[in-house]
């Protein structure tokens, strides 16, 4: 067992964990915080997606002894208390979502290529989306629902 | 994933000294991790390279760009330097798998890994870029030798990736739509003196074409090249495209790389 210290979603956590740890299992299983999924072995999906120093990553394709001292944010860490996170709400509004098993995935890439490319085209949000796979909508909606956010977050 | 010990070092030297026999160091972990969770590599312990600050950043002078071995894909396809020095670089990398794996996924690891299919390969070996490491330099032809191959030795770690500046090059890319690895890739670049043609996705290493070289060296456009075919004998072949397919595609995106140098 090694000790891991990280911030997730602004409260320090330490625990102790086998290096094999995947981050992903860290939050799921050690902190229960389970809005991040996970659906594939492939590293292909994207429905695992965190943002780690306020990058989205694969949690699935990363060690909990990675994120040693990194600043972590997940889906349920997005919200500001009952105040729906632009993106979120985009989400909801523009019918962005079908069962939902992508969305919190989709959500956290969204917010990080929206922080990189402010005003984002079509062609830009779906070659951005790329690491990410959803067997519901065909992506229509979701091209809607980050285009409509990044106009809201002041892009 | 089988257990293992977990090493984060500071320093290149106490990297290599941690490095043991059955040991493997971690970059971003993009090709490595997968390779761990479905069981086909095992490890008595990773000597993650996360914490070595100096083997990150890029830096251009006159004629050489010189990226650090754990710079990611999306830092270099995002560097203003890279952008203006070589363009052709920067969108290889920005087009690398998707934008999770460029913000993790790193050039020494991808060179080191030597994926068939990888990009970064190509662009060393057409624009005749040299491979530092803590025990000597290594010129990008004898760097790769064969499927997942290179020149590193047990425990040798890459530092960091010079390419010399060309007067122009692209690399064109047929990616697979599920991976975006390279079904066929072709860097191409011009450079004083001629040209050199880099092919990746095709054969079991990265290769260059050298019918292609010659043509482009006298007349750097593509019509000189839409004749030139190379021998499907000792390509791959698998279920997203035949040797013939894969022959075929090298002339195309050798000519769409010449179009579109800059
Ligand atoms: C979904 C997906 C899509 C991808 N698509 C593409 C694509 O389109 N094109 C492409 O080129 N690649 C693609 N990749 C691979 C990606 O670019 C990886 O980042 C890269 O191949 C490995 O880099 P890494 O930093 O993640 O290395 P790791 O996975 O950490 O390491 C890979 C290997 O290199 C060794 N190593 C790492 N760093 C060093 C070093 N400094 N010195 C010596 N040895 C070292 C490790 O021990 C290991 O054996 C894709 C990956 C995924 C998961
Ligand atoms: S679970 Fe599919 S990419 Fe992480
Ligand atoms: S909404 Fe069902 S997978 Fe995307």
């Amino acid at each position: 067992m090694t000790s891991v210290t990280m911030t997730v979603n602004g409260k320090s956590v330490t625990r102790d964990v086998e290096p094999n740890t995947l981050l992903v299992q860290f939050i799921r299983e050690n902190l229960r915080l389970t809005g991040t999924h996970v659906g594939c072995d492939t590293s292909q999906c994207g429905a695992c997606t965190v943002h780690v120093n306020g990058d989205s990553v694969k949690s699935c394709t990363m060690l909990a002894v990675q994120a040693e001292g990194a600043d972590v944010t997940t889906i349920e860490g997005l919200a500001n208390g009952d105040e729906l996170h632009p993106m979120q709400e985009a989400f909801k509004e523009n019918h962005g979502l079908q069962c939902g098993f992508c969305t919190p995935g989709m959500i956290m890439s969204a917010v990080d290529l929206v922080k990189r490319n402010p005003n984002p085209s079509e062609d830009t949000i779906r070659h951005e989306l790329e690491g990410n796979i959803c067997r519901c909508t065909g992506y229509h909606n979701i091209v809607k629902s980050v285009k409509s956010a990044a106009e809201k977050m002041g892009g | 994933m089988y257990s293992f010990e977990y090493e984060r070092p500071s320093g290149i030297d106490a990297a290599a000294a941690a490095h043991g026999e059955d040991d493997k160091f971690l970059a971003g972990g993009m090709s490595f991790l997968p390779t761990l969770k479905l069981r086909l590599a095992q490890v008595d312990k990773l000597v993650d390279l996360g914490g070595i600050d100096e083997l990150k950043g890029i830096t251009v002078t006159g004629d050489t760009v010189t990226i650090g071995a754990m710079t990611t894909h999306g830092t270099v396809a995002a560097s203003e330097d890279v952008k203006k020095a070589i363009p052709a670089l920067a969108a290889m990398a920005a087009n690398i798998g998707d934008a999770q794996v460029r913000n993790r996924g790193t050039i020494g690891g991808s060179i080191a890994n030597a994926d068939p299919a990888a990009c970064y390969p190509s662009s060393l070996v057409a624009l005749g870029a040299t491979v530092h490491t803590n025990k000597r330099s290594i010129s990008a032809d004898d760097f790769f030798v064969d499927l997942f191959e290179t020149a590193l030795e047990e425990g040798e770690l890459v530092t960091k990736v010079s390419f010399p500046i060309p007067e122009k090059a692209a690399y064109a890319k047929f990616p697979n739509p599920a991976s975006r690895f390279a079904m066929v890739g072709v860097f191409v670049a011009k450079i004083s003196g001629g040209a050199r043609v880099a092919v990746t996705g095709a054969g079991s290493s990265v290769f260059r074409q050298s019918e292609m070289e010659a043509a482009l060296s006298s007349n750097f456009s593509s019509d000189a090249i839409a004749n030139i075919k190379t021998p499907a004998d000792d390509l791959n072949s698998d279920i997203h495209a035949s040797a013939d397919y894969r022959a075929h595609l090298i002339t195309v995106m050798a000519q769409r790389a010449v179009d579109a140098a800059s």
